[in-house]
């Protein structure tokens, strides 16, 4: 089925749907990663996206139910040059085609993803709209130009959880709290507070794997709350949008700095920065891509990293904070930490997912200072 | 850090000759590291033997040495030269090979040099097969089951206790040589004695078979500070079971998801890290079980290798130009992304289309040799081709191959093979496996049919499954459709195909029109290829780097450029006959035109070459050689003129075609190109000049064959018209061999007709390479070959200056190559072979174009020939640019080239009117002698000193044997010879100890030579007979390494070298010490 993609200054590609019918809309932005498209798809922080997969085959090793990012798909759209609709690989239990149909998202092929990155590239990222039934471009420009920008649209409450739950290993599982608020911590080793604000699960897995006891909460979680839990450590999730739309949660932050270590990943790592001081400005057409270095400042090494983001914190100014981690692409900052306070926090992805796995010994890192400021 | 300062003077050792496993990919990644080094101000000192390398031109290493690459030549020049450091992983084996024996021998010690790139513990590590497992098993990587074995009874151990099938690898060989598959204890012993036979470590290993599991690479770069970058993994189409050189690869791994590429990502930088590769780049080869997931490690390479290059040209990454600089102490982080210029090295590509290559074979040139590919590399050369899918760049790959197959399919109309038939070409991996498959779906074959018999992903087969379906869409559209432009189902199913890679002449075929029609009809509806860029970063950030690649997509990234511009058409994939050699010319062009300030505009689809690296043109369109994918560059570009004669003959057959589409051809025109190459035409060029040619007919059935060679009198040469490298070109003695001739090598009513000339027998060959203007003629380099007429030029060593030609010789040759090239209007190069026999001269071939040793006389004259030749087809007349006084002399150049045969068993040795060499040499002395001498070190022939020498021939060379047997009495060999050939040399008052022939009895002759008591081997055989008779002492010589020779002449020049050898120590120059020794000569 024939399908048109129109950007909102009227730049169009012609696809086909191979998804059935379909209308959609978000801001439009491409990833360069040439593997993961399963993980893309399924990972909160493209909410309200339409993604573009540079790679032009996509789907050849078809959906599997261990490499799933969250329980759904959370992009608008993917768009692909050719889609694979047979997938061979031995973990495959269903074909990218079927899986978007049952989660009811659309999926457009025969787009020629390099035109439309190329004009990304040069334009920005911006506002695009998918049809199977409107032929008319100015009718589809229209549509686009009528979608919110993603400057200033708070998407956490789209992804977020509504009630605490903990990671069982493959999945969440509803806890309850207390009367008082304290939590029977059933793992043992260093209880982490982890907010969700649209969190992959790949940073559940490793926080897991690293030996800690988790509680996850939804981003209104008060600082009392925490307190009541009897939290060692605070974990802040990726997650989609605006940071600075965050305003409650950015307060949150800033009071649990005062008292608790606490890490962020991406968003979270955004709301760490508002928390200190800093504040966050939209790139033109953000990272997003599983091929970026990363030099960490304190060590002298080069990370390839896994991105994903539309935002990048400014902390030029700041004088508590220190930059720990750039990009040697754009020098942009990837990470910093608090000079007096245990407070780390990078801008990329090191649970990966998709991506390379240079950055995992942030966990470690993570899980000496919350040991630390422990006393252990 | 930068890079480091207490070093001044480095030492890069190259690759040698091509030979299979071992192509031009190092000329391009050891010209990379030399410009690289260049660039940070070292004093760069090169070494290597092959004169059609780019790295080895005077202009771009301070100190090239064209030597021989083997130890002791190589000792001598580093005491002579005394680098600070070699950097050994540019060179392939061969150079890591040289590097790792200079250390063991205390060479580099002695002399203060420093192993740069990798440690010799490193190499260790890495190739001798128990130390890498034990490594891998250090950082829980599994390899597969196996045990080493330096004997026969160690390989029947084995052969007990593993599960058969098994994988036999030799330690130290290339490509794989001598390594194969047994299936039994039979087979074990019969490849296991062969392997043990090849290393050079006698030591195979024995390894538990992954057969038909999916076989991955990924090319590594390492900093010094440890920072680690995948630039690029590629998924092999052919499972495990067919070398990788020889499988059609795609990059990237097309398969696998994240989690499974990223566990592949981090096992290849725990084996970098483990096995220790400080700096540069690696390779690492990895199967995996598609049933579930089960990751071993084959083998890494710590060096640049053949993927390398292929990975390099697949992202766009500079893979070696980066080791260079990697090695001299940079970090990826100080280095600069070329392509990008703003974003760092330290980075993994992204890639944004699909990249497949496809392996070139030469099955057909080796009767005898089975169609059959394993875990030793065959294939000679590769293609290259890039799409937006694979589908479009797998046809795009296999129409590049020049094997008559326009796309995937052809012969729509064809019955098909039986089932059966079918099936056995998908089981037993061979060159057409591929085409089997598109067969095997046509014939109803299940995809996970074909995938149970021949384990090819089935991901794969579904993709050759879209082509087929689109083959019968286009197919029955044909029928009963209306086939104009204004039809728009036309236009969208035409879309569709080309997207799916179908070429004009598939489409034309499937639809019964001529190619041209389905252009015209494209065009009409704007149905033409987009351009889109290589540029590391899937157009994430914006890049200057001009390496492009044709597709049917909406984009316009390129425009033409508003100034003077010329296209250079390449050579495609290197086959026998048609190699680096011109490439070589290609990029020299390139060099002249930008020099000129024109635009320099490469076409090419080898990744192999130095044509197709991103900056040796202005422009690189990485495309298939057709007519169609050259006339879109054309009409796109609009060039002032594009250069035919320097790629060989893949761009010469375009020729005519694109002189008929008004395509303005650079130099010497299509046709008199066409008066050389048509027979008629050609006859009556030399009766105008009045010169002479060896009587000759045509034949269009084995009565007129007959007939023809009665009349001129045997023996004649004999071979079908419009054939290339001398392909099934045979010298026949009486009708006996005819009537045989026929029944191999030609059909019942053969679509050419058979040539036949007189064979000239004891005739001296001679060739001639000349650069004209068109008025004035400069003679290049006339050079004599060492053997006798009838041997293929490009199998044949030839010397330049001549050793044995008369003055009066001389100068009738270069007369006559001038008439030719004014009568032709030659402008350009133009290459003329003829045989002296008595006081005639004859002329054999003309080829107004650039010849196979154009290089060679250019580096053997200090005369930059393709250059110069390039500068006369802009307009400069040799006047101007007088060649003359540029002519360097005072020393020896011998050709000599270098044969695969150990790659083939089974196939005899012998050389004949048909090209078997993949590469040559170049030996340069201060005499005759001495540049003989060194040829043969260079090809690999350890010529003796002492021992006994076996002589052989056949009747015709029976009389001037003795001469030859008194040259190496003279110099202490004992002669050994069979009973008839010691009977006449004791009659001559030899000394000859008599020998079983190999069917007269025990120990015959092969048991001498098995147990290593004859160190040389001189045997002659013509005619399929004799041949035969003798075909298994050559093959045992070739197996156990004795030199051996196969005509009289060369056996004549070796005695001559061996004497010289004694008479002094290894001297070895810098090619601008021998051009210092004599202005002009």
């Amino acid at each position: 089925m024939k399908a048109l993609l129109v950007l909102e200054d009227g730049f169009a590609l012609e696809g086909r749907s191979f998804t059935g019918a379909c209308e959609s809309g978000g801001e439009v932005i491409f990833t360069t990663a040439m593997t993961g498209y399963q993980e893309v798809l399924t990972d909160p922080s493209y909410t309200g996206q339409m993604v573009c997969m540079t790679y032009p085959l996509i789907g050849n090793y078809g959906v599997n139910p261990e490499d799933m990012e969250s329980d759904r798909v959370h992009v608008s759209a993917l768009l692909v040059k050719e889609c694979c609709k047979t997938p061979s690989n031995w973990r495959a239990t269903e074909s990218l085609p079927d899986f978007l149909v049952r989660h009811g998202v659309p999926g457009i092929e025969d787009i020629d993803t390099r035109a439309l990155t190329r004009h990304l590239r040069l334009h920005g990222a911006m506002r695009g709209v998918i049809s199977t039934s409107v032929r008319d471009v100015q009718e589809l420009v229209a549509r686009a130009n009528r979608l919110p920008t993603m400057e200033g649209q708070n998407l956490v409450t789209r992804v977020a959880p509504a009630a605490p739950y903990r990671w069982n290993g493959t999945r969440p599982e509803p806890v309850t709290l207390a009367e008082d608020g304290s939590y029977v911590w059933p793992e043992g080793g260093s209880r982490l507070v982890v907010y969700d604000y649209g969190i992959k699960w790949n940073i559940l897995r490793l926080l897991r794997a690293e030996g800690f006891d988790m509680l996850v909460v939804p981003p209104s979680f008060t600082i009392e709350q925490v307190r009541a839990s009897g939290a060692h450590g605070i974990f802040l999730s990726n997650g989609p949008g605006d940071p600075a739309t965050l305003h409650d949660e950015i307060a949150t932050v800033r009071a649990l700095v005062r008292e608790y270590p606490v890490t962020g990943i991406c968003l979270g790592h955004q709301l760490l920065g508002h928390a200190v001081g800093g504040h966050t400005r939209k790139l033109k057409f953000g990272h997003h891509g599983c091929n970026h270095p990363v030099k960490d400042l304190t060590t002298g090494r080069i990370e390839i990293s896994s991105q994903n983001h539309g935002f990048c914190v400014v902390i030029d100014g700041v004088d508590d904070v220190q930059a720990t981690h750039i990009n040697l692409n754009d020098g942009t900052l990837e990470g910093f930490m608090h000079k007096t306070r245990p407070v780390l926090s990078v801008q990329y992805h090191p649970e990966a997912a998709a991506g390379p796995e240079d950055g995992r010994y942030l966990f470690g890192r993570f899980h000496a200072m919350v040991r630390a400021a422990a006393g252990e | 850090m930068p890079k480091r300062n207490d070093l001044k003077r480095i030492m890069v050792i190259g690759a040698g000759p091509i030979i299979i496993g071992q192509g031009c990919e190092f000329d391009y990644s050891g010209s990379q590291a030399v410009k690289a080094l260049k660039e940070e101000g070292y004093e760069v000192v090169l070494v290597n033997s092959n004169p059609a390398t780019i790295m080895t031109d005077p202009g771009l290493a301070d100190k090239p040495y064209v030597e021989p690459i083997e130890h002791d030549t190589l000792a001598a020049i580093v005491r002579k030269e005394r680098p600070d450091a070699i950097l050994p992983t540019l060179g392939g084996q061969t150079g890591l090979n040289a590097a790792l024996q200079l250390a063991k021998s205390g060479v580099l010690e002695e002399c203060g040099v420093e192993l740069i790139g990798a440690k010799a513990e490193v190499i260790e590590k890495a190739e001798s097969r128990e130390l890498f497992r034990q490594a891998m098993e250090n950082i829980g990587l599994q390899v597969p089951a196996s045990g080493i074995a330096r004997n026969m009874e160690e390989v029947r151990h084995y052969g007990s206790v593993l599960p058969f099938p098994l994988i036999i690898r030799p330690a130290f060989t290339l490509g794989g040589t001598g390594g194969g598959v047994a299936y039994n204890m039979e087979d074990l012993e019969k490849v296991a004695g062969r392997g043990l036979a090849a290393s050079p470590a006698s030591e195979v290993m024995i390894e538990q078979s992954v057969l038909g599991w999916k076989e991955f690479e990924m090319e590594v770069m390492r900093d010094k500070n440890d920072n680690c970058v995948i630039i690029c993994s590629i998924e092999n189409l052919d499972p495990m079971g067919v070398h990788t050189g020889d499988s059609i690869t795609v990059a990237p791994a097309q398969t696998l998801t994240d989690r499974e590429y990223q566990k592949m990502r981090d096992a290849s930088l725990a084996i970098m890290r483990e096995i220790g590769v400080e700096t540069g780049g690696s390779n690492v080869q990895f199967g995996i079980n598609p049933a579930d997931g089960e990751i071993v490690v084959i083998e890494m390479n710590p060096r640049v290798s053949r993927s390398s290059a292929l990975a390099s040209k697949a992202t766009g990454f500079p893979i070696a130009k980066i080791a260079a600089k990697l090695a001299v102490g940079y970090t990826l982080d100080e280095l600069r992304n070329d392509i990008t210029r703003e974003t760092v090295a330290s980075f993994e590509p992204a890639i944004d289309y699909c990249v497949v290559k496809v392996p070139r074979f030469t099955f057909e040139k080796f009767p005898g040799a089975k169609d059959e590919l394993t875990t030793a590399m065959k294939s000679v050369g590769e293609a290259m081709s890039i799409g937006r899918t694979f589908k479009e760049a797998l046809q795009k790959g296999l129409r590049s191959m020049e094997i008559g197959m326009p796309g995937l399919g052809t012969g729509f109309r064809d019955p098909l093979p039986e089932r059966e038939d079918i099936a056995r070409s998908l089981r037993v991996p061979n060159s057409r496996r591929i085409f089997a498959v598109r067969q095997a779906l046509l014939a109803g074959f299940s995809v996970e049919e074909i995938f149970d018999i021949c384990a090819i992903d089935p991901w794969f087969v579904r993709q050759i499954q879209d082509i087929v379906n689109m083959e019968a869409r286009i197919r029955d559209f044909g029928l009963s459709n209306d086939m104009t432009p204004a039809n728009p189902e036309l236009a969208e199913l035409l879309r569709k195909a080309k997207e799916y890679g179908f070429s004009d002449r598939q489409l034309g075929e499937m639809w019964k029109r001529p190619e041209d029609d389905i252009r015209r009809l494209r065009r009409e509806m704007g149905i033409m290829p987009t351009y889109y860029l290589v540029d590391t970063c899937a157009a994430e950030f914006e890049a200057y780097t001009p390496y492009f690649y044709s597709t049917y997509e909406t984009g316009r990234e390129l425009e033409a450029a508003d100034r003077k511009k010329v296209i250079i058409l390449g050579g495609g994939p290197n086959r026998i006959g048609q190699g680096i050699e011109f490439d070589y010319c290609c990029c020299h062009a390139s060099f002249a035109l930008r020099d000129a300030g024109i635009q320099a505009i490469m076409v090419n689809s080898n990744p192999e070459t130095v044509s197709t690296d991103y900056d040796t043109s202005d422009r690189l369109y990485f495309e298939p050689l057709t007519f169609e994918d050259v006339m879109h560059i054309v009409e796109l570009e609009k060039p002032d003129g594009v250069i035919v004669q320097f790629g060989g003959q893949t761009p010469l057959n375009l020729a005519i075609p694109l002189m008929r589409a008004g395509v303005p051809i650079l130099g010497t025109s299509p046709d008199a190109i066409d008066r050389a190459e048509d027979r008629e035409r050609f006859q009556a060029l030399i009766q105008k000049l009045h010169l002479l040619q060896p009587a000759n007919g045509i034949a269009t059935s084995f009565e007129e064959a007959r007939a023809v060679a009665e009349q001129i009198s045997y023996p004649v040469v004999v071979r079908p018209s419009y054939v290339l490298g001398g392909r099934a070109m045979a010298v026949v003695y009486d009708e006996a061999e005819l009537t045989e001739y026929f029944a191999q090598h030609v059909p019942e009513n053969p679509e050419h007709p058979i040539l036949i000339d007189k064979f000239l027998e004891q005739a001296i060959e001679v060739d001639v390479d000349a650069l004209s203007d068109g008025t004035d003629v400069y003679i290049a380099g006339i050079m004599e070959h060492i053997e006798e007429a009838g041997i293929h030029s490009g199998d044949s060593a030839c010397v330049l200056p001549s050793f044995s030609l008369s003055y009066d010789h001389v100068a009738k040759i270069a007369m006559q190559a001038e008439a030719l090239a004014r009568e032709l209007r030659v402008v350009g190069l133009m290459n003329i072979q003829f045989a002296i026999k008595g006081d005639d001269i004859f002329i054999l071939e003309v080829n107004p174009r650039a010849s196979r040793t154009a290089p060679f006389v250019a580096k053997a004259t200090g005369v930059p020939l393709p250059y110069l030749a390039t500068q006369v087809m802009l307009g400069k007349t040799l006047e101007e640019l007088d060649p003359w006084s540029r002519r360097r002399g005072g020393f020896y150049c011998v050709k000599e080239a270098v044969l695969p045969f150990n790659r083939f068993p089974g196939v005899d040795i012998i050389l004949g009117p048909e090209m078997h060499s993949t590469g040559e040499v170049m030996g340069m002395g201060a005499t005759f002698e001495d540049a003989f001498l060194k040829s043969q070190l260079a090809a690999g022939q350890r010529l003796p000193q002492r021992g006994k020498v076996f002589l052989s021939v056949n009747d015709r060379d029976k009389p001037l044997l003795p001469d030859v047997a008194r040259m190496y009495d003279a110099l202490g060999f004992e002669l050994l010879a069979t009973t008839g050939t010691a009977r006449l040399l004791r009659e001559q008052g030899l000394k000859v100890q008599p020998v079983f022939k190999v069917y007269e009895g025990r120990p015959n002759i092969v048991d001498l030579i098995k147990n290593g008591e004859v160190s040389l081997v001189v045997n002659t055989a013509s005619g399929k007979r004799t041949a035969h008779d003798s075909k298994e002492i050559r093959r045992s010589a070739l197996t156990y390494g004795v030199p051996y020779c196969t005509t009289l002449s060369g056996a004549r020049a070796t005695a001559r070298a061996i004497g010289a050898r004694r008479d002094g120590d290894i001297h070895v120059e810098s090619l601008q010490e021998y051009y210092a020794r004599e202005a002009t000569k």
